[in-house]
């Protein structure tokens, strides 16, 4: 890639930020260029986001008309999955896919709220409610 | 030191860290030559391991390890590894290498950093920064992947050291104990070079890395037309970002080996190593494309085949087996 070709598409999501790229200058040395995006890279990040807010919004949906518990959606919202909520909380999959439950998490103790909200950085009270 | 830290702009977060920690204290390593030294340049699809729910394909080899190779490759340097058990001992750890006045590499989460932009902050645990300097309660922070200095406040900063979940940091922090005077490239490369040469030659037992792992994953691309479509999606979208988007240097590293190639033959006056460093670059193009076209494919725009995108990494996967298999010729 020629330094010129480095493509400068203006992703929003750097916010003003820029990356940097191995190119080759005029003299032929490959150096370090600034990239202010690429449109190819942008299209899939937006899709990934996409994805997880699409996760989000389908629980939240589901929480509302008492499918799943609030857990789920914050997990979403907290650009979690199963798998990292896991590990980070030191629970296995199978309580956190009971805790989905919302019978079950109604009855969640204090303790294993505040170490859920701990581990997705928001309060136990924001953890049990669900946004408007 | 706060205001006249030599901070790097580089293109990878750990491979800048190692190679700016190296230089404030005195030995001249460019970015591309500590990517290179440690043999740090790869190909692994790893199936197991999921990320988002997707295998994990990587180009460079795993995290740390590239700072390992170098502490093992450099005569005369050491590197000192610690992980915390406890956030404040960590965190006083921390304070007093910067109260002697030094520098120390971390790894931490990016989810916690606060000067990230809000939209590129996921879980992902093995992002590292080097931390020069405290202000109260302001840590000074050179991020390789930002093009000037940041901060973070004390609470963030040790939340993204103590991040828990997949590659869990654990605090961890680094800074070297010994230091050599002087580095002889040309001795170090052999063995470096001969090393790489072998992840990419077809010996290479293991059928997930080098070539091999490019021409599965260019399988399963083929297969992805009996998959339903939003899942190829997602998973097309997922190889560009492995790829482009976690701090590669462009093409998933391979701009960066054809710098340290090309720094390489300089160093050693070797036309072999030159030569390569050219075609190095021309790969790197073609890895580009291929990232365009996964793209494309994703967002279903123009007529290309799951079979053309594939076929494109079959190419790929061939013109880097070939030069490797010249690069492995390379003698001191």
């Amino acid at each position: 890639m020629k330094k010129k070709d480095v493509p400068q598409d203006q992703n929003s999501i750097f916010e003003g930020e820029t990356k940097a790229v191995y190119a080759i200058s005029e003299k032929g040395k490959i150096e370090i260029a600034q990239s202010s995006g690429w449109d190819v890279e942008a299209v899939v990040l937006k899709q990934a986001i996409e994805e997880i807010e699409r996760h989000a919004c389908d629980a939240l949906n589901r929480a509302h008309s008492g499918e799943t518990s609030a857990l789920e959606y914050h997990m979403y919202a907290q650009r979690m999955d199963m798998t990292i909520l896991a590990q980070a909380s030191g629970r296995f999959k199978w309580q956190i896919q009971r805790d989905f439950n919302p019978k079950r998490f109604n009855k969640l103790s204090k303790r294993v709220l505040e170490k859920y909200a701990d581990v997705l950085g928001i309060d136990v009270e924001t953890l049990v409610r669900l946004p408007k | 030191m706060s205001d006249t830290f030599p901070h790097q702009h580089a293109a990878h977060c750990e491979t800048g860290v190692i190679s700016t920690i190296l230089r404030a204290n005195g030995l001249e390593i460019s970015e591309p030559m500590a990517f290179g030294l440690a043999s740090g340049i790869t190909y692994a699809y790893l199936p197991i391991i999921k990320i988002n729910g997707q295998p994990l394909i990587s180009y460079r080899i795993p995290p740390r390890m590239i700072t390992r190779m170098l502490a093992w490759r450099i005569p005369g340097l050491e590197i000192k590894f610690r992980k915390f058990r406890h956030e404040a001992e960590g965190q006083r750890a921390l304070d007093e290498i910067l109260d002697q006045h030094k520098i120390a590499g971390l790894q931490t989460s990016v989810f916690f950093l606060p000067y990230f932009p809000q939209e590129m902050r996921f879980h992902f645990n093995a992002h590292n920064l080097l931390v020069y300097g405290r202000e109260d309660c302001n840590y000074l922070i050179s991020d390789p992947v930002f093009s000037h200095v940041v901060n973070a406040d004390a609470k963030s900063l040790s939340k993204a050291r103590f991040a828990k979940g997949p590659l869990a940091p654990k605090g961890l922090m680094y800074y070297p104990t010994k230091m050599p005077e002087t580095i002889e490239i040309p001795r170090i490369l052999p063995k470096a070079i001969k090393m790489t040469c072998r992840t990419f030659s077809n010996r290479n037992p293991f059928p997930f890395s080098g070539v091999k792992g490019m021409r599965r994953v260019a399988r399963q691309i083929d297969n992805l037309e009996k998959m339903d479509s939003h899942s190829a999606r997602l998973y097309l979208g997922h190889i560009v970002r492995m790829q482009e988007e976690i701090g590669t240097g462009g093409a998933g590293f391979r701009f960066m080996y054809a710098a340290f190639l090309q720094e390489a033959g300089e160093a050693t006056c070797s036309q072999l190593l030159t030569g390569l460093s050219e075609e190095m670059t021309d790969i790197g193009d073609e890895w580009r494309m291929f990232a365009f076209l996964c793209a494309r494919k994703s967002k279903n725009r123009g007529a290309v085949s799951f079979v053309e995108v594939a076929d494109q990494l079959r190419k790929i996967a061939r013109l880097e087996q070939n030069l490797f298999a010249r690069l492995s010729e390379y003698r001191q």
